[in-house]
């Protein structure tokens, strides 16, 4: 286990997403306070729109299932497999934890 | 063996409604391979919607109007020559003569040479100047004339020379009506009815002259033409309409020897045989049974039987058709079902009459009171359609028959529910479609409206018949158990207008609140928007709050356009686009300090592209010391107010314009709506602001300002309706306050009004009773709203910047300080653009 400190929880934001680099990787970020998990690490690279910019979009929930939609297209990614809703495309994905106040991400994949 | 048969030539001469819809049946029944199928059309141009061809004068070009554009005519094999006459017929030979002596054989032939208008033989109608209204070029005639005309004269107060009238008004000209006998639309319409008519008419500033004969057209001293009628007075006209009827052209026929009716018109049987058995005519040029018949939906029925004779087809017939017209002309509400005038034996009438509103109705039933034989309406056409079905499909009147026409009292509904009406209820008499056929295309897998009118073509005719299908495609599936859902996504079982009244009345603050007692699940990029947008709208709070900031789309998130690369724009409102030589240099030196790409934008203001996201707040803090706030481009809010110049230095204006749009500008501003809002004011009616195509648009008159709503640019362009003329500056802002909040009130999520317009039941006039005449008693709510919005505006860039907890979301990353490596930009006329996935590959490359 690799297990990184990346920031406070109070760096988040409820219901929404942050940008974060670790490791020299773009992540984002979604603290969901309602989701059994709380908190995903997906990656930031909206591979339709060709930018970084997935935690930018407003989080769902459709048919069971916590997703982010792009702020550029509106294709939406599962927040737990980065599974893509409409085309045969997955995007990385880290476990997370929170400890106390700090979030940490595992980024052996 | 077998031996080869020569194909058999079809050919139609006339290429109008009927003649095109022909073609199209012969088609739809594969007709087309068991003939080589040509067609000939004077006009210039193949069949357009001639039924729709006022709106050539509202903003349609001839290409919206046009039926086809020929590709099914090619892809079918079928031959069509436009621009070409046909002059005679030898029916010895079976040849016809076109215009350039050339000939043409046949073995099939099908006039549809449809109607000219009669223009009556008074001294002077020869004269320059003298039109009518039945092709593109007609109209194209009568624009260029009254682009210098002052006042317009139609002969004739039918059906179409109202229309023509509404036409020639809308053009900008003092308009008269000229009609010779004792009241308007005399064939449709009985002696009181077109009384009320005329009132209702004048009251629109059209002179109205009814019992008048015109004796001769001569030289006008103050206009171009002067017209004396026989009672010795006389009006001047720089511009003549004939509009006195209609007559068959039948030259074609009368020369080849076809039996033609005493009065004119070409004789048919019920196949729409004429005296010849290899000559079919059908349309307007065709007389059955003595009478002809002027409007498409008859002749669309004659096509399809000529179609089905020629196809062996016998038990097809054309058996007559229902003259029960609908209209609005010139925005009256006028209505005549079948014997209007109670001329049938014994027939008892019922009738109407409200001066105080002028509305007129009268119902003609049979001697026991048992059937409805006709009807009248004018002034409200609410009550046509439960009419018209009662007398097409000879529905037992109900005890009380009177109440149909009867203006409702308590809520006992009038209206006759589709559930009443037979299978062979005629819904759409254009198309002839009837109950059964929309059942029939539900069942068999059109689950919408939009696909019963794929199907069927109901309601693409004149459009009349539209409410009615709606209620029995909803009818339909729901009988199927389909649920006609109109819930705005998983999460909650509402329209828009729904959330929005339970926002308001239960004084719901957040998301969460309204989730909880109204929804289910967590929300989704659907709903946290939309949701989002009416809490703005109802509450006007801070949209980056910490309950609301998860519900905004990126753009509002970060109160900026989000570009291609992730990069955002910024957009300063300019108010009215007037901006002083001070805040251009401002703007300057902040794109420069930036290095930001600038333009002006569509909109009068200028945007400056490819700031990073921590960049927002610092550039803000410059633009808003400056004197700046936020344009709110990213928002479904106001965008911005056009203007011209106006009177200040205009040569032309006739208001100040200028003051008017900055002062609606900043009134406006910050109010979210369901789509974005645009306003456009124009110092006079040249119209350099091009208001017209706006939400709002306002436009300076001698008295005023004319208001003009629910125009749109962008992708399906509309032409704002005029809702209001020569307003004063407090009635104009009352106006728009309740238009806008009604809208924001009312619409769907992500409609514009020009599309909540076309949906809004009832239209303009319902708009207008809503707004003027505070039909539904919201008036002053909607004000009391608008005035809310307006007293708790904040620019939302200045909130931002005194909010620590807000301006910590805008950073790159939150735990590292770098920037995106993504973003590259080049350089392009002497500014930075995003680079291309081309070049960043070769930049990185290098750098590597
Ligand atoms: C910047 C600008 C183009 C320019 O370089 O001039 C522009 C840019 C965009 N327009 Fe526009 N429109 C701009 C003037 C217009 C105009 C002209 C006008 O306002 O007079 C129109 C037609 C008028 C109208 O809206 O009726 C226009 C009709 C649209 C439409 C089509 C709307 C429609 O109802 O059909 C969209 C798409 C939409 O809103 O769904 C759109 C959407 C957009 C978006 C938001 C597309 C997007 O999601 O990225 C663009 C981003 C704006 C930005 O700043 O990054 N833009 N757009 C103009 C900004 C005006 C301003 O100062 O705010
Ligand atoms: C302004 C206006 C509004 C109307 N509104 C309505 C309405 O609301 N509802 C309704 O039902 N009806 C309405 N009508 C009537 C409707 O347009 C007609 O009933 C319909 O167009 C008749 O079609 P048609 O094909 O018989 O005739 P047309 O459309 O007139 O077509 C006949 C064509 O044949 C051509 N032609 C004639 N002679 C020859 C020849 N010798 N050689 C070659 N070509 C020839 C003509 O140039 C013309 O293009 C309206 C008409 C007008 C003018
Ligand atoms: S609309 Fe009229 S007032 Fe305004 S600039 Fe044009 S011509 Fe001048
Ligand atoms: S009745 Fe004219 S389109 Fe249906």
């Amino acid at each position: 286990m690799n297990w990184t400190k990346v920031c406070q929880t109070s760096d988040l934001i409820a219901g929404a997403g942050v940008a974060a680099r670790v490791q020299g990787k773009q992540l984002a970020l979604f603290l969901v306070p309602e989701a059994e998990q709380r908190i995903f690490a997906i990656s930031n690279w909206d591979p339709f729109g060709k930018a970084n910019v997935l935690s930018r979009g407003i989080v769902g929930h459709l048919q069971g299932e916590w997703v982010v939609a792009s702020p550029l297209y509106k294709q939406h990614f599962s927040l737990i497999s980065g599974a893509c809703l409409e085309e045969e495309i997955k995007i990385n994905t880290w476990q997370t934890k929170i400890e106390g106040d700090s979030v940490y991400i595992n980024m052996t994949m | 063996m077998t031996t080869l048969t020569r194909k058999q030539n079809l050919v139609v001469v006339g290429n109008g409604m009927v003649g095109h819809h022909f073609i199209e049946s012969l088609i739809a029944q594969g007709g087309h391979n068991d003939f080589n199928v040509t067609v000939f059309g004077e006009e210039p141009h193949l069949a357009y919607d001639r039924v729709h061809l006022s709106e050539y004068f509202t903003g349609k070009g001839a290409a919206e109007l046009a039926m086809t554009d020929g590709a099914l005519y090619d892809e079918n094999g079928v031959k069509y020559v436009t621009d070409c006459l046909v002059t005679g017929i030898d029916r010895a030979s079976k040849q016809l003569t076109l215009k350039d002596g050339t000939t043409i054989s046949y073995d099939k032939l099908v006039l549809a040479t449809g109607s000219y208008p009669f223009v009556p033989p008074i001294p002077g109608h020869e004269r320059d100047n003298t039109f009518v209204y039945r092709t593109l070029e007609d109209l194209d005639a009568i624009r260029e004339c009254a682009a210098t005309a002052k006042t317009g004269t139609v002969v004739g107060g039918g059906l179409l020379g109202l229309e023509a009238a509404n036409a020639l008004k809308s053009l900008g000209l003092e308009t008269h009506v000229v009609e010779f006998a004792p009241r308007l639309m005399p064939v449709q319409l009985d002696e009181q009815g077109g009384a009320v008519l005329k009132d209702m008419i004048k009251a629109l500033d059209v002179t109205v002259h009814t019992d008048t004969a015109t004796k001769e057209i001569v030289d006008g001293e103050g206009a171009y033409h002067r017209m004396n009628f026989a009672d010795g007075t006389h009006i001047e006209t720089d511009l003549i309409l004939f509009s006195a009827g209609i007559r068959p052209q039948d030259a074609l026929a009368k020369q080849s020897g076809l039996e033609i009716g005493t009065r004119g018109g070409i004789c048919v049987n019920n196949h729409c045989l004429t005296s010849d058995p290899d000559i079919y005519a059908i349309g307007e040029c065709a007389l059955w049974n003595d009478r002809i018949f002027g409007l498409v939906a008859p002749g669309y029925t004659m096509a399809k039987t000529a179609v089905a004779n020629l196809l062996n087809d016998a038990a097809t017939v054309f058996t007559g058709a229902d003259m029960s017209t609908k209209l609005k002309l010139l925005g009256c509400d006028v209505g005549s079902i079948g014997d209007a005038h109670a001329t049938t034996q014994g027939s008892k009438v019922f009738v109407y009459q409200d001066q105080l509103s002028n509305a007129y109705r009268k119902m003609v039933v049979s001697e026991d009171g048992k059937k409805l034989l006709g009807a009248v309406l004018v002034g409200d056409n609410s009550y046509y359609d439960t009419l018209l079905q009662y007398y097409l499909n000879a529905i037992d009147l109900p005890e009380q028959a009177q109440s149909l026409i009867l203006p409702a009292t308590g809520n006992a509904p009038v209206g006759l529910g589709v559930d009443a009406l037979p299978a062979t209820a005629s819904i759409c008499s254009c198309h002839n479609v009837t109950k059964q056929d929309i059942s029939d295309a539900v069942n068999s897998g059109s689950l919408s409206l939009g696909d019963v009118k794929q199907a069927t073509k109901a309601s693409s005719g004149c459009g009349g018949c539209a409410a009615l299908l709606k209620k029995c495609v909803d009818h339909e599936l729901l009988a199927l158990g389909v649920e006609v859902s109109t819930d705005i996504c998983e999460h909650f079982a509402y329209t828009r207008q729904d959330l929005f009244n339970l926002v308001k009345v239960e004084g719901i603050k957040s998301f969460q609140e309204l989730l909880d007692k109204h929804g289910k699940g967590h929300g989704c990029e659907i709903c946290k928007p939309a949701v989002g947008s009416i809490l703005a709208s109802v509450w006007n709070d801070y949209v980056l709050k910490k309950e609301h900031i998860s519900l905004q789309d990126t753009n509002d998130r970060f109160l900026a356009n989000m570009q291609k690369d992730g990069t955002y724009s910024i957009v300063p409102r300019i108010p009215g686009g007037e901006i002083t030589a001070d805040k251009l240099i401002v703007l300057g030196q902040v794109a420069k300090e930036y290095n930001l790409y600038t333009k002006v934008t569509g909109g009068q203001r200028i945007d400056l592209f490819g700031a990073t996201v921590d960049q927002l707040p610092q550039i803000w803090e410059k633009l808003i010391a400056a004197g700046f706030e936020t344009g709110q481009a990213y928002g479904k809010s106001l965008r911005t107010v056009k203007s011209c110049v106006g009177s200040t230095w205009c040569r032309f204006g006739v208001n100040d314009s200028l003051s008017m749009a900055v002062s609606l500008e900043n009134r406006y501003k910050g109010l979210r709506a369901p789509h974005k809002i645009k306003f456009a004011v124009s110092g006079c009616t040249r119209e350099c602001a091009e208001a017209q195509s706006k939400d709002i648009g306002v436009i300076a008159t001698e008295g005023g300002w004319n208001l003009y709503v629910c125009g749109n640019g962008g992708m399906k362009p509309r032409h704002g309706d005029l809702f209001a003329k020569d307003l004063d500056d407090e009635t104009l802002v009352k106006y728009i306050d309740r238009v806008l909040m009604f809208y924001v009130k009312t619409a769907d999520r992500l409609q514009r009004t020009s599309v909540w317009m076309e949906n809004l039941e009832g239209g303009l006039e319902y708009l207008k009773d809503v707004v003027i005449n505070n039909k539904l008693g919201v008036c002053d709510e909607l004000e009391a709203q608008m005035n809310h919005v307006v007293d708790t505006f904040q620019c939302e860039w200045k909130t931002t910047l005194e909010d620590e907890a807000a301006l910590k979301t805008f950073r790159q990353f939150v735990n590292h300080e770098s920037a995106d490596e993504n973003i590259v930009f080049v350089q392009e006329r002497d500014q930075i653009r995003p680079a291309t996935i081309e070049e960043k590959s070769q930049l990185i490359a290098k750098a590597g």
